[in-house]
């Protein structure tokens, strides 16, 4: 089984050690790695602004890098399901598409694919998990709590096989943080409102961190938190995942 | 960068205690509509159900609706046609011309609210008189519903009590919730029992039988009709349903969506008038028709009005109803104002963060979300663009269609982290109003691929 690595841009720009993590927890789960360089963007930014003609260009450019692999596996929820979800239309008459059907966020991947029950590392920490909407509702990572069907979470069975690891979750469990791309920037204030309201519902439940599929997400509360000086730290499921390694 | 709702919200979020009580009030009524859909082990059949029989309904809408007017005559009710929001202002005009009506008792309509009735008539010279207490309160004051189910719901009852003060003499400085539903009970039973006609909405017409069904927790509906001796029913086309089988399931989706009780305290089916009283039906298009032929949106005809999807809206409750320019906020309110008038009602468009909730909350399954997606690809081919949106896109486009340029950008990125703050947090930055800014890694993951760092 050959794995692609998708790093998207802003995990590669801003928050590398997830990519790092991501790689090294494939590698040592005996999974077979590339990162094919010429990968940016999967080009939902511009697409969720209402210009989804300027992301077709990437989506070809990111099928030619990706469709040889028997998955494409990224640490990033909204993206992967980004290129799960609308692939198929952008593409749709002008060229294959085959990503659609391999990618894969890495917490799914872990779950359903591999099936990983044991992990090597320790993280002797209390985490409260972030439930992005896109890994919630998209790509069904947990159970939304709008449904009436069985409650599960894959990040919370994944955190489980760590040792030492404590997991909480906020009260509006799987309430929208207010990143949501541009909407960040264009609804700025509802949008600070959104994530100052999510923050305090994480540091509610007495966490030291605040963990999840989604660095976007994280890369929001964390600039609020940093503003508003509010002591947590943040973290990728994927590093907590890999600690230790 | 903004819109008109961004700027409505952003004022409306200045006021803090008054954003947390709609946000807690509205997330209320979202946690009681859980408890209540969990209690039922069918309720996502009953949602997919829902679903297709709206799906089938409105696909065969011809049919449906002949057997509706048909059965409904049947019954002697007189059924008119309205192609629009005029013709059914004058249709309903001219009913109450006809019997001499001066006075008109209305339950909550939402198609009267579009069709703008009530400034109709009373331009006319005749008397309305809204009977639902949230939407009464709001005639009083003046100003149109914040929300489609609990029309006055970002009031408080201190505001209430010195309304019913300055308008219906209640006393002076007494809020308490159970003397101002007094006030209010006594001021409507003079006015049902001296209006001409009663007016109400229609929440489902059922083709097989020609009834018309009404939902109310207050019984207004039953009041405004059971007194004068006309009723006309203000109904648009797409609420025709099959049969009373189909009926069932929508009576159950219904209030446990919309408020989170088990049924509404009224549901009151209306098949004919009463001895010597007259029932008129007008069925209503204003643009229906046409929303059925567009392949992208037809799914909003699916609409029950609960307004489940504006209580998990997370913008709907941090911005209120009044910062969307459209009479109906909210996630369906977005979709149904850009039916209406892209051109008019595009700045809702931004108000939604494509968090996907209300897609899981309707009780019909709209893909409420997706929509929106949609309508903001089309902003651009009709000017209604942001043009720094358009622009970040644009650069954004460039910048990842060309690796090598990336690659450099990642190498140079990190310098942005020394940019002193006062240049980094300019007017521009609208990140930086309330965040801090992410910082650049001084090596990006690809860089430390390519140097074999990662391995």
């Amino acid at each position: 089984m050959q794995i692609g690595l998708f790093v998207p841009c802003y995990v590669d720009a801003v928050f590398p050690e997830v990519g790092v993590a991501t790689y090294k927890l494939l590698k040592y789960l005996g999974v077979n790695v590339d990162y094919p360089m010429q990968q940016t963007c999967c080009g939902q930014p511009m697409a969720n602004a209402g210009f989804e003609q300027k992301a077709v260009p990437l989506a070809a450019h990111f099928e030619d890098i990706f469709q040889g692999y028997d998955y494409v596996v990224a640490p990033s929820a909204s993206c992967a399901a980004f290129v799960k979800l609308n692939y198929p239309r952008l593409l749709e008459g002008k060229h294959i598409c085959q990503t659609s059907d391999k990618m894969m966020d890495v917490c799914e991947f872990l779950h359903d694919v591999l099936k990983v029950e044991k992990l090597p590392g320790v993280f002797p920490h209390k985490v409260s998990i972030h439930n992005s909407c896109h890994g919630v509702r998209e790509l069904h990572l947990s159970s939304p709590s709008e449904l009436n069907i069985p409650r599960f979470s894959k990040i919370r069975d994944l955190l489980s096989l760590v040792e030492g690891v404590s997991v909480v979750e906020p009260e509006r469990v799987d309430e929208c943080c207010g990143f949501g791309g541009m909407f960040s920037i264009e609804e700025s204030e509802v949008s600070v409102q959104m994530g100052t309201e999510k923050l305090d519902s994480h540091i509610a439940t007495g966490a030291e961190y605040i963990t999840g599929p989604d660095s976007s997400c994280l890369m929001h509360l964390q600039g609020i938190a940093r503003r508003q000086n509010k002591p947590i730290k943040f973290i990728h499921v994927v590093q907590i995942l890999a600690a230790g390694l | 960068m903004s819109t008109k709702h961004s700027k409505a919200a952003s004022a409306f979020l200045s006021n803090k205690s008054r954003a947390q009580f709609l946000n807690q009030s509205i997330w209320y009524v979202r946690e009681k509509r859980d408890n209540v859909a969990m209690q039922l082990v069918e309720w996502e059949e009953l949602r997919e159900l829902s679903s297709s029989i709206k799906r089938h309904t409105v696909t065969h809408l011809d049919t449906y609706l002949e057997q509706f007017a048909s059965r409904a005559e049947a019954n002697g009710v007189v059924v008119h046609w309205a192609k629009d929001a005029n013709e059914h202002n004058k249709i309903v005009y001219d009913i109450l011309q006809q019997h001499g009506a001066k006075k008109l008792v209305k339950s909550k309509s939402m198609l009267t609210e579009e069709c703008h009735l009530n400034n109709y008539l009373i331009n006319k010279g005749i008397d309305v008189v809204e009977t639902d207490l949230g939407e009464r309160i709001l005639q009083l004051m003046q100003v149109a519903p914040s929300h489609i189910v609990m029309p006055a719901i970002h009031l408080k009852r201190q505001q209430v009590g010195k309304l019913f003060e300055d308008k219906l003499g209640s006393e002076s400085g007494n809020s308490d919730p159970t003397y101002l539903t007094r006030v209010a009970r006594l001021h409507l039973r003079n006015e049902f029992m001296t209006a001409d006609a009663g007016l109400t909405g229609a929440n489902f017409g059922v083709a097989a039988t020609g009834d018309v069904v009404v939902c109310t927790n207050e019984g207004n509906a039953d009041m405004s009709t059971s007194l004068p001796p006309l009723h006309i029913v203000s109904m648009g086309i797409e609420k025709v349903i099959p049969d009373y089988r189909s009926l069932a399931v929508f009576t159950r989706l219904l209030a446990r969506s919309a408020t989170g009780q088990p049924s509404t305290t009224y549901t009151s089916h209306f098949r004919k008038a009463r001895s010597g009283c007259e029932m008129h039906i007008v069925l209503v298009d204003n643009g229906r028709s046409d929303i059925l032929g567009n392949p992208q949106h037809w799914e909003t005809l699916k609409c029950l009005r609960c307004g489940a999807c504006m209580n998990t809206c997370p913008v709907y409750r941090r911005s209120g109803g009044y910062s969307y320019t459209y009479f109906i906020p909210g996630p369906i309110g977005i979709n149904l104002g850009m039916l209406r008038s892209p051109r008019v009602y595009s700045d809702n468009v931004s108000a939604c963060s494509l968090c996907c909730s209300c897609d899981n909350v309707c009780p019909a399954k709209i893909n409420l979300s997706e929509q929106i997606y949609f309508w903001r690809q089309g902003l651009d081919a009709i000017h209604r663009a942001d043009p720094m949106k358009k622009i970040i896109s644009s650069g954004l486009k460039y910048l990842y269609g060309h690796p090598a340029l990336y690659y450099m950008g990642l190498r140079y990125a990190p310098l942005i982290n020394r940019l002193p703050r006062n240049i980094l947090y300019n007017r521009l930055n609208a990140w930086g109003k309330g965040r801090e800014l992410p910082t650049f890694a001084r090596k990006s993951f690809s860089e430390m691929w390519k140097k074999g760092i990662v391995r």
